[in-house]
């Protein structure tokens, strides 16, 4: 150990070593301290680059092996399955009268079934999962106090939450993602490839004029996430707290879902942030109206533009102690 | 820098909330309203020598001074109560609103005369002469006020009724009201006027009830609900039963608060109609036939009677929904309101006696539209009233131009819902020209249909269903729902082909029919025998009538129930020749209703329907079409303007984008790097160093020290002396309050590149616990970004000495080893200035001992490092130099040794650095 220790530190020394008539510095340092100071910016190690700290691909791994992450994929994944199960168990109940509601529809076919899916967990499951993997980046590190190594060694603020956020994100859109395209799989195997059926008046569109319009839906549930995702980041950054960060989202999106329910507010629902969430049906309608995915899009990005300022205005100023 | 900023943080916070506070008190409330009630008595009848009493209240305008008034009319079986909402906005909006309970409703006494010139309308000219008297109401000329009346159904009647006899008033908005009253109880399509026309009986009952004695909370309370004009409630109409409860029960005078007497056998009769008009109705009911007297009645209280008189603008708004008095009535008091060259707007919208949406917000925009222009903007004396010289035709030119808001002709049009509250959203389709009921096109749509026999059912039952009149409110809110219900054998139907295109019918649809008697029964019942018409046939093989409704539907087709648009029907009455066939142009309803592609357009013929009379007689007809098509009109001209996303769609995204960028800009601090070259070879200089902790004490009180390279450095000082955030401070976790830290002479800021040359472990390891020893160190390094041939991975390793646990998940380490692991993890790289906190806690003493040994060894070669421990005798033995802070404040600093010596000078005796430290923090043993 200390052998090794001591010629480690000597063959360092010619790299790293920026000791212009430092007392210790050695017989090289001379040669090497104008090579070392022009490959150093501002007085860095050697190699270091602020633009190649925290590269995404180290990001991913770290948080991908995380159980939590596992399991929310995995109960994204089971979930169509269940749903598919739960369909063929109790299969043949219908409601009678009234208009078609979409839990009706969900055994016509994979696209129905997808529909289906998605509209039965973008109100809490999604969200869930979305304030999961937005809240949990930034305080679960404050939580195992990684991130002041990760500060320290160092990673701007800035580039630690930018990189934080794009993984963040992309795990919440790969969770968006792979639930419907799931249940699309598992609706189509279990009920087969058919056309839709629309909600309400039962009319059938093709399923091949519909396949665009699922990549529609599908984007619109992701950008509609994007206001908790922003929520969930915010409060990430703010506290040491991952489930706090989490919690908050999800009750935010609670307290938001309720405000909805009083009609009294009449025309300022328009501006909750939950309150289109459920504007992508529109799209699945005989003659698609985007007029509330457009207002919905315009919500969830000003909300999460903002938010996502705060969030890195308040990290940058920030002091941390955990 | 923290504290402003936190600060700043809470100026801003209150400094919202104290504007929005005051913007909540300061913002304009809508300025109150005092509504000043008043009896009027005014003197009326034939021979003028009756006095009545109106109740009425009088709303003074919002602003002050002079304004031009308002007459707001209420309808069948309202009260000045009806339209007491509507008042107080348009008073609210600057107008002197006048409101009266007609006579023989609410409070007012007299007795119902149905708008006649003799009673009611003498009235309201004495109204127009109080408003003339009226300080707050603007005049037109000595006893002439600019004034306007709107009004529904019978406030509408009035309206029109007024103009035509009063020239000073100046503008009306009529709503759903009639044209011609026999026409609207006794309709006949086919043109022949209401002599031949069908009783609509079940209206007609309704409408008489609702000026007779009513019970609160029975049938008034149930027609209330949107039946005469309900929940449409805006100018006027009907609606909620009157709001004063001692009004109602008694109804003969209203002035009789308690009473409890039961009426009288006439009042249960008549209720407050005139006797004349009540022996009328009585008589015509009973028959199900017009009477010649009776029309001559009904149309002396009918704009019918006064055409050609009304020469002021009117905009007339008139309810899609409305089988009491449909679209075909405001065509007609358009039209004739038109010849005098007086301007006219018609608005079809989604309201009217049976229901529907009721727009009240937009009739009150028309509303308040028409009468900014035409009473508040034109200029004074160029009214048309006020022009008392009879040049009707030429309207004044203050009037010519009519509001660009009022269009000649608006159609609501279902717009399908709101993506967000889901409800129903209205379109308003507009053209420049008002086309009348037959369109500015005609598409024929051939029918086909085999002749089919039909039967009518002895005694009328079972009828037939297309509305409930009183009951429209059942199907309010959805357009689609359809109560029409045909009885099996009672009709004839004959479709078209599934329509290639879309066909928007905007108007009434025309087809002719062909009827063929099969079998009558002239043995009767004595009911056939009361009925004039079927009276004759029984003795005489003559020419008989046939009664027939004919309907337009839309038939979907598939499982879809056809649907019959806003229920209405046209009642036909085809006199049939002995032994021939009866043929006769029916008229079908004006309807605005798009026939999607696809869909087939279906003409039914009924023989009974439930809200009109039919023969009693049981008979069979055939039905056949005389001309195999319909006559569909269409306006073309007839479109919503197009409404683009809301503004705010693109607007507050864009906004927040902007807002977004600003708060990450500002305040952003360059990266730029603070360099003393002089100071390249110093490890670590701390200078002037201050941070408080939030609560305003100290944690750091303006430190200064030097570390020179090679040094071992050790930080002492009690618990709360500041080391631990010195440490942060060096890393740049905490930003200093004052003060600076330099490492070879780079300022250390957050992210500060020279950091990289920092190796650390301050307070505890900091891993992810799911990963390994061995993951987390490589995911380390390759988050610094530097080479992996630069972190010396071996060397690290070996340090920590973890062996085989390495390449366990770190959850399951015990404290040293983490400790270790942390350490490692610090030395990665090889950094040229090590800062270490209490990096022997948890080891055990070989494991001390060797740490001992790598830190030594470690400054040996021209690094420095920097440790803080609480393990005195450890330091002595490790460090070569000591930095000693007490309350955050720097007590002493040098080399070890100097510290010992100078000690021991004083006393003679050798002392361990802990009486040393001891001694400098004041607390000697």
């Amino acid at each position: 150990m200390n052998d090794a220790n001591g010629t480690a530190a000597g063959g360092a020394a010619t790299g790293s070593d920026t000791s212009g008539g430092g007392a210790s510095g050695g017989g090289t340092a001379g040669g090497s301290t104008a090579l070392a100071a022009l490959n150093r910016e501002h007085g860095a190690a050697h190699g270091y680059s602020p633009r190649r700290t925290l590269p995404i691909s180290v990001e991913i791994v770290r948080q991908f092996r995380r159980r939590r992450t596992l399991v929310m994929f995995g109960l994204l994944l089971a979930l169509p399955w269940v749903l598919v199960i739960a369909f063929k168990v109790g299969g043949g109940w219908g409601r009678p009268g009234g208009s078609l509601r979409i839990s009706d529809l969900a055994a016509e076919g994979g696209l129905n079934f997808s529909a289906f899916a998605l509209s039965v967990s973008a109100s809490f499951l999604l969200v869930v999962a979305v304030a999961l993997f937005c809240g949990d980046t930034v305080a679960s590190e404050a939580d195992w106090s990684s991130l002041r190594y990760l500060l320290a060694a160092p990673i701007p603020r800035d580039r630690l939450l930018r990189q934080k956020l794009i993984v963040a994100l992309g795990y919440s859109a790969a969770a968006v993602i792979c639930l419907p395209l799931m249940a699309l799989l598992a609706g189509t195997l279990a009920f087969g490839w058919n056309d839709v059926r629309v909600p309400g008046t039962g009319e059938v569109i093709p399923a091949l004029d519909v396949l665009p319009r699922f990549g529609i839906v599908i984007g619109y549930a992701l950008v509609s996430q994007l206001v908790v995702a922003a929520t969930a980041f915010l409060l990430s950054v703010g506290t040491d707290s991952p489930l706090g960060a989490v919690g908050g989202a999800v009750g935010l999106v609670i307290v938001s879902t309720i405000l909805q329910a009083v009609e009294a507010l009449g025309a300022l629902r328009e501006f909750l942030p939950t309150f289109w969430n459920t504007a992508w049906l529109d799209a699945l309608a005989p003659q698609p109206d985007f007029g509330g995915m457009v207002k919905g899009v315009a919500v969830s990005v000003t909300y999460a533009a903002i938010l996502i300022a705060f969030a890195f205005r308040r990290f940058r100023t920030k002091d941390v102690v955990s | 820098m923290r504290l402003s900023g936190r600060r700043a943080t809470w100026v801003a916070v209150v400094a919202v909330l104290v504007i929005g506070v005051a913007a909540w008190l300061v913002w304009p409330s809508d300025p109150a309203v005092r509504a000043q009630e008043q009896a009027i008595t005014v003197v009326d009848g034939p021979a003028d020598d009756q006095r009545v009493t109106l109740d009425t209240s009088f709303f003074p305008p919002a602003g002050g001074g002079k304004a031009p008034a308002v007459l707001l009319a209420h309808g069948f079986g309202g009260s000045k109560q009806s339209v007491r909402d509507s008042a107080v906005r348009l008073a609210q909006e600057g107008y002197a609103v006048l409101t009266w309970s007609a006579r023989g409703f609410g409070r007012s006494t007299g007795q119902i005369a149905l708008n006649s010139p003799d009673y009611e309308v003498k009235d309201v000219r004495q109204l127009v002469d109080w408003l003339a008297r009226r300080p707050e109401v603007r005049l037109d000329a000595s006893g002439d006020p600019r004034v306007g009346i709107a009004g529904g159904s019978y406030g509408g009647a009035i309206a029109l009724m007024a103009a035509a006899h009063d020239s000073r008033i100046d503008a009306i908005v009529p709503q759903i009201t009639w044209y011609d009253l026999a026409d609207a109880l006794f309709p006949n399509a086919t043109g022949q006027g209401p002599e031949s026309g069908v009783f609509k009986r079940m209206w007609a009952g309704l409408f008489f009830s609702r000026g007779g004695p009513q019970a609160p909370g029975g049938l008034a309370a149930l027609t209330g609900q949107g039946g005469i004009g309900g929940q449409n409630g805006q100018e006027g109409q009907e609606g909620q039963a009157d709001g004063d409860p001692r009004a109602v029960p008694g109804g003969q005078d209203g002035r009789s608060p308690g009473t409890v007497r039961p009426p009288t056998p006439e009042e249960v009769r008549c209720g407050r109609f005139l006797p004349e008009i009540c022996d009328m109705y009585q008589q015509v009911a009973e028959t199900g036939r017009a009477t010649a007297t009776a029309v001559e009645t009904l149309r002396r209280s009918s704009p019918i009677s006064v055409r050609g008189r009304i020469r002021i603008p009117t905009l007339l708004l008139q309810g899609q929904r409305d089988s009491l008095f449909p679209l075909g009535h405001a065509d007609a008091n358009a039209k004739a309101i038109a010849a005098t060259g007086a301007p006219v707007r018609v608005a079809w919208f989604d309201g009217g006696h049976d229901g529907g949406n009721g727009e009240v917000d937009w009739l009150h925009d028309q509303t308040r539209a028409w009468f900014d222009h035409y009473l508040r903007d034109a200029a004074a004396g160029n009214t048309a009233g006020s022009t008392s010289a009879p040049a009707p035709a030429s309207p004044a030119p203050g009037t010519a131009a009519a509001p660009a808001e009022v269009s000649p002709f608006t159609v609501t049009r279902d717009g399908g819902r709101d993506p967000g509250t889901r409800r129903p959203v209205q379109l308003h389709a507009v053209t420049g020209a008002y086309p009348g009921l037959s369109g500015t096109e005609r598409t024929s749509v051939p029918l086909s249909g085999p002749e089919q026999p039909v039967a009518g059912p002895p005694g009328g039952s079972p009828a037939s269903i297309s509305s409930i009149p009183g009951f429209g409110g059942l199907s309010t809110g959805s357009a689609n729902l359809s109560l029409s219900v045909d009885m099996p054998g009672q009709s004839a139907t004959f479709e078209s082909a599934p329509l290639s295109a879309p066909l928007q019918v905007t108007g009434s649809s025309a087809v002719k029919v062909r009827v063929r008697i099969v079998s009558a029964d002239p043995g009767a019942t004595p009911d056939a025998g009361e009925d004039a018409g079927e009276g004759e046939e029984e003795n005489a093989a003559g020419p008989r009538d046939v009664t027939l409704f004919a309907k337009l539907y839309d038939a979907a087709g598939g499982t879809q129930a056809p649907v019959l648009p806003e229920g209405l029907v046209a009642p036909v009455r085809i006199t049939v020749p002995e032994g021939g066939a009866g043929e006769a142009t029916v008229t079908l309803p004006a309807v605005d209703h798009r026939f999607e592609a696809g869909h087939r357009l279906r003409v039914a013929f009924t023989t009974t329907d439930l809200g009109y009379h039919t023969p009693a007689a049981p008979a069979v007809y055939q039905v056949s079409l005389a001309a195999p098509a319909l006559e569909a009109p269409t306006v073309t001209g007839l479109r919503a303007p197009s409404t683009g996303p809301a503004w705010w769609t693109w607007v507050m995204p864009l906004a927040s984008v902007v807002i977004a960028a600003v708060l990450v800009l500002i305040g952003r601090r360059k990266l730029r790097d603070d360099y003393q070259p002089a100071l390249d070879a110093v490890p670590l200089r701390i200078e002037g160093l201050t941070k408080a902790y939030r609560n305003g004490e100290l944690a750091v009180d303006d430190l200064s020290f030097t570390v020179e390279p090679g040094q071992v450095l050790g930080l002492l000082g009690p618990n709360g002396a500041g080391k631990t955030t010195t440490m942060r401070m060096m890393m740049g976790l905490i930003h200093p309050d004052r003060g600076e830290i330099r490492i070879f002479g780079h300022r250390v800021v957050p992210g500060a590149p020279v950091l990289s040359r920092l190796g650390s472990f301050v307070e505890g390891a900091g891993f992810l616990p799911h990963l390994s020893g061995r993951a987390n160190l490589e995911l380390y390094w390759k988050a610094t970004g530097r080479p992996a041939g630069d972190a010396h991975f071996e060397e690290a390793l070996e340090i920590a000495g973890l062996g085989a646990a390495l390449e366990r998940a770190v959850r399951t380490y015990s404290q040293g080893m983490r400790q270790r692991l942390a350490i490692a993890q610090a030395m990665l790289g090889l950094p040229d200035l090590l800062v270490l906190d209490e990096p022997t806690n948890g080891l055990d003493p070989p494991q001390i001992r060797e740490m001992r040994e790598v830190l030594i060894r470690y400054a040996a070669r021209g690094r420095t490092v920097i440790v803080s421990s609480h393990l005195l005798a450890e330091v002595e033995q490790t460090c070569s130099h000591v930095v000693v802070m007490h309350r955050g404040r720097l007590v002493t600093a040098g080399p070890v040794s100097e510290l010992l010596r100078s000690r021991t000078a004083g006393n003679g005796v050798s002392t361990r650095l802990e009486d040393v430290f001891l001694d400098l923090i004041g607390e000697k043993a």
